[in-house]
């Protein structure tokens, strides 16, 4: 015979997600102390794939690490190949062409795009939602398509050089760049946001869910669509304006909801900015080399050096140190969803278990970035 | 540049001692202040504090409304030093890096948390302590972060051999 128990709210249990959990993407753990259905700590469990990259670094030439840099954000790949590129350059005081900036920027936008429909799907997978998914991975793989005639690869890209890039695009990768565009344009209000965005579903499980303030995200330092969904105006493409984006026209989309439904408003917005970005280069994309002239063996001025770019996920910062070797000295990555996920215990306090992993799939985590 | 002179002048305050003895170029360990060419270096601001001082300079960044980018360590086996570089910046607005440094001895590395200024240096310090064995005093959960627990190395020191 079963005696009903009432429940008690001074007793609570440890639950653990993951590390092997699908709504984490990866090998994220973190570990819940519940009442029920509410979580009392969520405490992240990190470095279930690290794998050392600072001191990988160290250990080769400059030219070395660049396909160690798209190991890390593999989704959004090409931008940890320009950071890293850029942070060389500075260092080392090397001139780019402008042709090679421009190429830069049109993979970099095509990679963010890709990163950002992949979000897209797998966090309405996350949410119980599967046709998104086909739309998303069929959108995405003509960017991959693109993407691999050039460089080579489908997700792992090294295609960035200190001083330029690898390979010339061609026609080919034009026209079928804007056929791209116009493609994506067309299913966009449609398959997107008809479908998906005004879904009542959708806006019952993210909108006023997972309020992250705007001080919180100076506390934590989150920054990306993160604090862009909170009302902060901050993208580094903007900020600290690098490569040749201050010469094309784009709005940084900014909500001031603060909850998961403005972090997924700024992402989708986001893409078609980054279409504009991607228009206007190819439209004014200049002739010329595509790599400066750089010798084969680096070695940067003794110094500190500081160099950040705008990933799909957040501001991604090189803190380097040279001493005049072939080597670098000190790298430091700092990865910019190790911050953004940093707030995650303090903001899931008091949550709903099935809300706090709708909010995990907001805030857009790659596990071997944070991990490193 | 308004903001660049007015942190520069907040932090002159704070540390009267080392205002006026700006660091040399390049990889110097004599304490200062000096403002630098953010399209040379990436930041606007160097300052290289005593260790004494590092909870009072970031109680100056937090005022000035700056947050917490990163926290990295550096090993200078040579003088027997270890490093931790602090990194803030600005979240929109005008653009200001800030690099503050502090030198600590190798053979006892310890340093006063921020995590009562940043609770973002958390999980940032932790990250120091698990590459280079950086004591945090009072920090409140120092146990390794990306290596796995039971872990007895300091990877990043350069003497660490795998």
């Amino acid at each position: 015979m079963t005696v009903p128990v009432a429940p008690r709210h001074d007793e609570t249990f440890v639950l653990n997600v993951g590390p092997q959990h699908p709504a984490t993407h990866g090998v994220l753990r973190v570990k819940m102390t519940m009442d029920g259905e509410y979580i009392v700590k969520a405490e992240p469990v990190l470095g279930y794939i690290h794998r050392m990259h600072e001191k990988l670094a160290e250990a080769g030439s400059y030219a070395q690490f660049m396909p160690n840099t798209a190991r890390m954000d593999y989704l959004h790949a090409l931008a940890f190949n320009h950071g890293w590129a850029l942070a060389v350059e500075k260092a080392a005081g090397i001139e780019v062409p402008e042709r090679a900036e421009y190429i830069r920027v049109i993979t970099v936008e095509l990679n963010r795009i890709a990163s950002h429909l992949l979000w897209w799907a797998a966090f309405l997978l996350d949410l119980g939602g599967f046709t998104p998914l086909l739309y998303a991975f069929d959108d995405r793989e003509q960017i991959i398509d693109l993407l691999e005639r050039i460089t080579g690869s489908r997700l792992t890209y090294c295609y960035m050089r200190f001083g330029g890039v690898y390979n010339d695009i061609d026609d080919e990768f034009i026209t079928g760049t804007r056929a791209f565009i116009k493609r994506l344009r067309s299913r966009w209000q449609r398959m997107y946001h008809d479908l998906v965005t005004g879904n009542i579903i959708l806006i019952k499980r993210i909108k006023d869910i997972g309020f992250i303030s705007q001080e919180q995200c100076r506390r934590y330092g989150a920054t990306g669509p993160v604090a862009r969904g909170s009302g902060i105006n901050y993208d580094v493409r903007k900020n600290e304006a690098y490569s040749v984006y201050s010469e094309f026209d784009f709005d940084i989309p900014v909500y001031n909801e603060c909850d998961s439904m403005a972090r997924y408003m700024v992402r989708m917005d986001e893409v078609e900015q980054s279409l504009r970005i991607i228009e206007q280069a190819l439209d004014k994309l200049p002739e010329g080399p595509v790599m400066a002239k750089v010798p084969k063996v680096l070695k940067p001025e003794a110094g500190y050096y500081y160099s950040a770019v705008e990933t799909a996920r957040g501001a991604l910062g090189h803190r380097l140190v040279c001493t005049g070797d072939k080597n670098p000295y000190k790298l430091k990555l700092r990865s910019p969803t190790f911050c953004n996920l940093s707030l995650f215990g303090e903001v899931a306090e008091g949550m709903l278990l099935a809300d706090a992993l709708a909010f995990m799939g907001s805030l857009d985590l790659v596990i071997p970035e944070i991990d490193r | 540049m308004a903001l660049q002179e007015t942190t520069l002048k907040a932090l002159q305050e704070l540390i009267p001692e080392v205002a006026s003895t700006a660091p040399e170029e390049g990889l110097t360990d004599a304490p200062g202040i000096r403002a630098t060419d953010p399209a040379k270096h990436g930041h606007h601001i160097e300052v290289l504090v005593p260790q004494d001082q590092v909870v009072a300079t970031a109680e100056v960044m937090d005022k000035e409304g700056y947050f917490l980018e990163s926290i990295s360590g550096v090993d200078w086996p040579d003088q027997q030093q270890l490093e931790v570089v602090y990194d803030y910046n600005r979240l929109g607005g005008e653009h200001c890096r800030v690099m503050v440094r502090t030198r600590i001895p190798r053979d006892t590395p310890e340093l006063a948390t921020i995590t009562g200024v940043f609770p973002s240096a958390d999980w940032h310090e932790r990250e120091t302590y698990d590459f280079y064995g950086v004591l945090f005093q009072d920090h409140p959960n120092l146990i390794r972060i990306l290596l796995p627990e039971d872990a007895d190395f300091f990877p990043l020191r350069k003497d660490y051999m795998p």
